[in-house]
């Protein structure tokens, strides 16, 4: 069974149908076509599938979908142009390339909403800080180091740029 | 960022290199960005389950819930006749067994006979969704007779009652009793691959020594956990010109070699067949054979006539498995009184689960890996590998020489305890050299193991902790080498094992077909550094098409640290005959040498007078019209004369080595026993740097790994006393612990560069070496924090509040 639901996905209305069972994740990844954020477990134990409701970091992959109706939704894609003009990258997504944060690249998208989340609450995250915040993405790739430069990065660069 | 360290050059690899290594590198060596990066962090790569194919149906596989059971009948009918399912499959119709070493191909695409293993896959279906797709599969009706289970590796040694496989000739009749209990000339098809191997006069060394250690030691069996769970899409194109076309999409580490099973085991001609590597979501070992879900997608596809997706879920890539091995080693070195090793002895049991998998490779592995970077006089291992009815085990970051490392490093540091030495000192006394050979009769080539000991030495300021920090903190050191790619390929040919094509347009664009497979670790990048550095071009004007066999040229896979030393030679090769063609085409409409047409940073320069130069497609369009159509191919194959002249002697060898050693600083709580790894110093030699973050995201994620397998991951199964007898203990990311960023120590990394003789630009491998010294490291630290022998994994709290709860309290 399905029902019509309207969504708010990174600033667009999309009117879609639904399976009433869908997740948050199900509804982004295969109705409305946005793959950007991952399914790695789909028992909200990984964190790849992280977006924003609301702007609070959220487990996609265990929200029913019903949970995101009149809400905000916010995924990897629509983190491009936030900070600046359209298209350009979130200086995050930027120093995640440039210090070699994302190796397989399908932790990245989870990590880079939970790490946007907490440079919106606090421009001068220590190094523990930023640990705390990604605790519940895991990454099997980097050891952590290289996302952890790349937030400090992304962190001083957000700051000289206001 | 760290500083590099360069190792001085030996007259002897000096004279071995190239004598076209002497030009200034302008690209290699930089800090680039990736060609895919930005791809990943906005979230435009698409992976295979981001692919979505009109009329796309969904797969799912029905699994044996016994561990060990015979099939009597499989009833298909009511998921036939479920509305929504499209088709239907079972092993009879996939009979041709298989498996990635020709050798032993003991698996078959859906189980047949019989299953061996909870979760072994018996039928699949393809229907409209995954809802009615999973429906279906509960629909299917399976009758088995249930067998007794052997789950105990020592046990599977002995019983020939109960038989996993059929006995077969070749490696299952010792012809002696073997080590583990296995009676001679008994055939026993749970027996999967016996190995003997000596070297030297081991009892004449292990008499002449002063010292002689001896231990059990045991690695518990752990898994790879890509945070992408395997998924792979079918195609079958029928009519027209292209007349029964299979194409197969897959989160595959080795392309080619499913390329050949698909078409093995579907019988199909292999020119019809086209398999695709989109990005992979992480590997480790875990993609690099073929696995049920490919075999499914495609048969099904064939029969529907509609594309097919299975994608994994996390609990059937638990099950999936092909991790580490478990391995019961028991240890015997010898050493003279001022450290020198005089034999080393190591005996090996390896659970080995329901098939081979790479399981011949990994028992040669249990010993080949191990003679080096230290020179062992005498050498003796005799390895076992037993089925069990356990998913089966494999290739993990590291394959088959991470037990053994962990074992004989704790060994070594017994020994310098006992022999009142440092431990980084008695390391150095036995360093095994450059350009020599091993005991087993391995080429090593550069080797810049002693630079690595002296830059965890320094950087860890270990000559004031060692022995020195208060009681409950310590440091602890190890070593290792591994192979930069396996020297003879899986399947014994004389074809290149690596090959690049490239494509030039009249912009200036090059475009780099390759087969390999990038999984992460910048393969696609590293190629396109290789064009930047030869061609001239930024880095913006390449293209990388990758790993889908209707375009690229073979290359056999993302496994055994092959891919930058093999591919990156490859690469140097077709763009070097490219380059002479611009070099020479631009020489002589400037009327030059052509030595004096430099490419770099997007122009042709003359080398005398960089006043004169153009614009890289302008040099490119000369050189078109000169030769016409520009293009090129180049190649790598191994050196021949590198390995043992035994039987076996080719399997651990390799074109070069790299090295590692690390030291691991630990506190451990007296009270819980609770294990805090502060800070991990990794100094690895990767002959040269192409990209210094790519390397060192190579090593931070290689301690990372070998960290979580230290102190928390097991890959373990219940027993009939602990619930369903062969159930994963721990199916899901929440139990099966893996290190999260709070957990991770801080991993501090040194890279070391010895410019390798026969490497692209000197380099070697950094994937996988670097893995092995975190495991014994941090064993060997917490012995200097709290006196407690760890000899077994994992270190977790239990286990070392027991072991220092049992400790003698002499300390």
């Amino acid at each position: 069974m399905k029902d019509l639901l309207t969504l708010r996905v990174n600033g667009d209305t999309h009117e879609v149908a639904v399976p009433t069972h869908f997740t948050l994740l199900e509804t982004l990844r295969y109705t409305i076509g946005l793959t950007g954020s991952k399914q790695g477990c789909d028992k909200g134990d990984c964190g790849a599938c992280t977006v924003w409701l609301d702007g609070i970091p959220t487990l996609s992959c265990i929200t029913p979908i019903y949970e995101a109706l009149d809400r905000e939704v916010r995924t990897v894609e629509g983190l491009v142009g936030l900070k600046g003009p359209t298209g350009e990258p979130h200086p995050l997504q930027d120093a995640f390339d440039l210090c070699g944060a994302a190796q397989c690249g399908f932790c990245t998208p989870g990590i880079l909403m939970s790490a946007a989340a907490l440079l919106e609450e606090n421009t001068t995250p220590t190094r523990a800080e930023i640990q705390d915040a990604l605790s519940g993405n895991l990454c099997r790739c980097t050891g952590y180091t290289k996302i952890i430069d790349a937030v400090e990065m992304a962190a001083t660069r957000l700051r000289t740029a206001v | 960022m760290n500083p590099i360290t360069r190792v001085p050059e030996s007259p002897e690899v000096r004279e071995s290199r190239d004598s076209s290594e002497g030009q200034d590198l302008r690209v290699i060596g930089q800090r680039m960005r990736k060609t895919d990066g930005l791809a990943k962090s906005t979230g435009r790569a698409r992976y295979t389950d981001d692919i979505v194919l009109p009329g796309m149906l969904h797969g799912k596989i029905l699994r044996s819930p016994h561990p060990h059971a015979r099939i009597i009948s499989i009833d298909t009918s009511r998921a036939e006749a479920l509305d929504g399912v499209l088709g239907v499959v079972v092993g009879a119709e996939m009979t041709t067994p298989y498996g990635i070493i020709p050798w032993t191909p003991d698996e078959q695409a859906l189980a047949v006979e019989k299953t061996r293993y909870i979760g072994d896959g018996v039928a699949a279906v393809a229907a409209v969704d995954e809802d009615t797709a999973n429906r279906a599969i509960e629909l299917i009706q399976v009758k088995y007779e249930i067998l007794e289970p052997l789950l105990d590796p020592f046990e599977a040694a002995r019983r020939t009652d109960v038989q996993i496989h059929a006995p077969k000739k070749s490696g299952h009749a010792p012809k002696e009793r073997s080590s583990v209990g296995t009676e001679p000339k008994a055939k026993n098809g749970n027996i999967s691959k016996i190995v003997k191997l000596d070297f030297g006069d081991i009892e004449g060394g292990i008499a002449s020594a002063d010292v002689v250690e001896e231990g059990d030691y045991f690695f518990e069996g752990t898994t790879h956990t890509p945070i992408e769970p395997h998924c792979a899409i079918g195609q079958w194109e029928e009519g027209g010109a292209s007349v029964g076309r299979l194409t197969v999409w897959s989160s595959t580490q080795v392309p080619h070699y499913l390329h050949r099973e698909l078409s093995k085991v579907l019988e199909l001609d292999p020119a019809r067949v086209r398999v695709i590597q989109p990005p992979v979501g992480g590997g480790f070992g875990g993609k690099s054979e073929p696995f049920d879900l490919e075999f499914c997608v495609a048969k099904l596809a064939m029969k529907t006539g509609r594309p097919v997706k299975i994608l994994y879920t996390r609990e059937e890539v638990f099950y999936s498995h092909r991790g580490r091995h478990p391995f019961h080693m028991h240890y015997r070195v010898g050493a003279t009184a001022d450290g020198k090793l005089t034999a080393v002895d190591a005996r090996t049991l390896l659970d080995g689960g329901a098939y081979s998998s790479f399981g011949l490779v990994t028992t040669y592995y249990s010993g080949q890996l191990l003679t080096a970077p230290y020179r062992m006089p005498a050498f003796r291992f005799d390895s076992t590998r037993v089925f069990t009815n356990k998913p089966a085990c494999g290739p993990k970051r590291g394959h088959g020489s991470v037990q053994p490392r962990f074992a004989f490093e704790v060994t070594l540091d017994k020994l310098a305890e006992r022999l009142h030495l440092d431990p980084i000192e008695l390391r150095r006394r036995n360093f095994v050299g450059e350009m020599t050979r091993t005991i087993n009769e391995m080429r090593v080539t550069s080797n810049g193991f002693m630079e690595c000991l002296d830059a965890v030495e320094a950087s860890s300021d270990w000559k004031s902790k060692f022995r020195k920090l208060p009681f409950g903190r310590g440091v602890g050191v190890a070593g290792s080498c591994y192979i930069s790619g396996t020297n003879y390929p899986i399947y014994p040919n004389k074809m290149p094992q690596s090959a690049i094509q490239l494509q030039v347009d009249r912009s200036g664009r090059v475009a780099i077909f390759t087969g390999a497979s990038d999984i992460g670790q910048g393969s696609d990048s590293m190629v396109a550094y290789v064009v930047c550095e030869e061609l001239g071009v930024p880095l913006d004007y390449v293209r990388v098409v990758a790993s889908d066999t209707d375009m690229t040229p073979v290359d056999l896979g993302a496994y055994s640290s092959r891919v930058t030393f093999m591919l990156g030679n490859a690469c140097i090769d077709a763009a070097r005959k490219l380059k002479v063609m611009v070099q020479e085409a631009v020489a002589e409409e400037w009327e030059i040498p052509p030595k004096r047409v430099l490419l770099a940073g997007g122009r042709a320069f003359d080398g005398l007078d960089t006043g004169r130069q153009m614009h890289i497609a302008e040099a490119f369009n000369i050189a078109e019209a000169k030769y016409g159509t520009l293009g090129s191919v180049g190649s790598y194959n191994t050196p021949r004369d590198v390995h043992g002249e035994y039987r076996g002697g080719t399997i651990g060898a390799s074109p070069a080595y790299s090295f590692t050693a690390h030291v691991a600083e630990v506190e451990v709580d007296p009270e819980t026993g609770f294990v805090d790894v502060k800070t991990i110093w990794i100094a690895h030699d990767c002959g040269r740097a192409l990209n210094p973050t790519i390397v060192e995201g190579q090593m931070e994620g290689s301690a990372y790994m070998g960290f979580g397998e230290a102190l928390m991951e097991e890959h373990i199964f219940k027993d009939a006393d602990h619930g369903r007898a062969g159930l994963h203990n721990a199916p899901s990311l929440l139990d099966y612990r893996i290190p999260t960023s709070v957990d991770t120590p801080e991993l501090r990394s040194l890279i070391i560069e010895s410019i390798d003789p026969e490497g692209p630009y000197g380099a070697k491998e950094a994937g996988e070496g670097p893995l092995h010294p975190s495991i014994p490291a941090i064993a060997n630290a917490i012995y200097d924090a709290v006196g407690v022998r760890m000899d077994s994994l994992p270190f977790s709290a239990p286990r070392v509040w027991k072991a220092l709860r049992n400790r003698n309290f002499e300390f």
